[in-house]
């Protein structure tokens, strides 16, 4: 395996409100290399989102060290923070939650554009185009307002404003969770076959072990703040080791009803 | 099939202001004591079709045709011969109602106990609803509780007054897999034991073949098809239907990426 993109070292965060503490994260260690997909799933409350935020920053860990192609992340700041960042996106359940309502989808997708001064003003125009056309949009989406188009849609430009820093690794939490069956499939394919273009990386954190079965090379299981078990996603889903790996794998309904749930 | 607690006849809704109806020529029986599943994704109706069976229609909104409960014998009281479940329970139990009171004021309300009596219902409800100890859980507010304890506190309150008919609409859909399966599971118990019809609506077609009877699938306020669970699942009558089959991931849908180490 290549140097990874991102390590997680030893991170730990505790959220203290009104005297009590709860430990999210519980010395959570974990790395992605180039093209890789890890699939972190667990219940709600299990620290999976906490450790997303983490990543990005957007949470501030306790200890630990988060390197992105081995700079510190928790020990950069200002304008070098702002130059990891621009490798480092996310996607997120509610895409309406993530944009701002009144703008326009244009407008999202040229922002990271502009304030990574990535393309230069006269040209945006034509990316943002070429960034709708690569998920799958129509380039005269640009002038609809975000709360005028669907869900399904809507994840589209999320998922173009992402790829718009040309970044190595996107984390998407809970992405697909609130998307009708028949668009979730159509955004995984998406975003299989963009990493398969683009050599992406993707922290995809899910409830849903079918869904990160189907999409993540490898699969860490968390509860309680901490990993509980890793490894290749087949071998994890066939036989879980732990509690909460064979509860997660029990709890995925099969199709076709079982013989004793007929009447 | 035994004899339809309600029938639902040439049934339309449109929301005031909407280009296209919520809802158009639905015909829909549902029998005494069945589960009956209502799939669909965003736009199906199919949470409007659970509102107009509940009376619970936004005031605006016009209805045509009949909803008739045969079963019942007279018009249905939301809360009383119907329970509801929605999808979070956050917004519809009280924030600043102990957990005790309003469990208890549903029974008080609809059953007619005093206060204490009303209380030692909902103790023995939230022990139905599988909550550990209840007493002490009668004087918690619901934010001291996970997602998946609010939803069976909602539950509690939906089957105080001992309805006919449970309606689920989307009523696991903000849990985690593992309380989904639970939830799914004392539904069924629930059902089950108190001899309910259960209206579950859901846009997951293989949480509803999980443990419904019957699936009626909806698509843009039409209902595409209605039959036995394991048929509807088996041999889909509309290509909409297997869309939505197909669409399912499960265990052994073939992974879009290879499982070892690119």
């Amino acid at each position: 395996m290549s140097a990874p993109v991102l390590e997680v070292a030893g991170v730990s965060k505790v959220f203290r409100s009104g005297g009590r503490q709860v430990v999210a994260l519980d010395g959570v260690s974990l790395a992605l290399a180039r093209g890789e997909t890890l699939g972190l799933v667990g219940p709600s409350g299990s620290g999976k989102s906490t450790l997303a935020r983490a990543v990005l920053r957007l949470v501030e860990p306790d200890s630990g060290a988060i390197r992105f192609h081995g700079h510190d992340l928790l020990a950069t700041g200002g304008g070098a923070l702002r130059r990891l960042r621009k490798g480092l996106q996310m996607v997120f359940q509610d895409p309406l939650a993530a944009f701002n309502p009144r703008t326009n989808v244009g407008t999202a997708i040229a922002d990271p554009l502009r304030i990574h001064a990535i393309v230069p003003a006269a040209a945006r125009r034509a990316a943002v185009a070429r960034l709708l056309d690569r998920v799958g949009l129509p380039a005269a989406l640009a002038s609809r307002a975000i709360h005028e188009i669907s869900g399904g849609q809507r994840q589209r430009v999320a998922i173009a404003r992402a790829l718009a820093t040309e970044p190595e690794l996107i984390v998407l939490d809970e992405a697909v969770s609130a998307l009708d069956v028949t668009i979730r499939n159509r955004i995984l394919a998406l975003l299989v076959d963009l990493q398969r273009e683009r050599g992406l990386c993707y922290l995809f954190v899910s409830h849903d072990i079918a869904v990160v079965r189907a999409v993540a090379h490898r699969v860490a299981i968390m509860d309680h703040g901490v990993i509980v078990e890793s490894g290749p996603t087949p071998a994890i889903v066939a036989a879980p080791a732990s509690a909460t790996g064979r509860a997660l794998v029990a709890a995925v309904p099969r199709l076709l009803p079982s013989p004793d749930s007929l009447p | 099939m035994s004899a339809p607690l309600l029938t639902i006849a040439g049934l339309g809704v449109r929301y005031a202001g909407a280009a296209e109806p919520a809802l158009a020529g639905v015909d829909l029986a549902v029998a005494e004591g069945e589960r009956l599943a209502i799939v669909g994704e965003s736009g199906s109706g199919k949470s409007t079709l659970a509102l107009a069976i509940a009376g619970l229609l936004p005031a605006g909104a016009r209805r045509e045709g009949r909803i008739d409960w045969p079963g019942l014998g007279h018009a249905p009281g939301a809360g009383r011969d119907i329970g509801l479940v929605f999808q979070d329970p956050g917004s519809s139990l009280n924030p600043v109602l102990r957990v005790g009171e309003q469990v208890a004021e549903v029974a008080r309300r609809h059953r007619h106990l005093g206060w204490p009596a009303a209380f030692a219902r909902a103790t023995e409800l939230l022990a139905q609803v599988r909550l550990p100890d209840p007493p002490r859980l009668l004087r918690a507010f619901p934010h001291q509780l996970s997602g998946g304890q609010r939803q069976r506190v909602a539950i509690a309150e939906a089957i105080a007054a001992d309805p006919r008919l449970l309606i689920a609409d989307e009523a696991t859909s903000a849990l985690d897999t593992i309380v989904q399966a639970e939830i799914v599971e004392l539904l069924d118990t629930l059902v089950r034991e108190r001899g309910m019809t259960l209206v579950f609506v859901t846009h997951d077609i293989a949480l509803a073949g999980r443990f419904a009877d019957r699936i009626a699938v909806f698509e843009k306020g039409r209902l595409m098809e209605a039959g036995p669970a394991a048929a509807v699942l088996g041999r889909p009558a509309t290509a909409y239907t297997a869309s939505l089959v197909a669409s399912h991931i499960g265990l052994d849908t073939p992974p879009l990426v290879g499982g070892a180490t690119p």
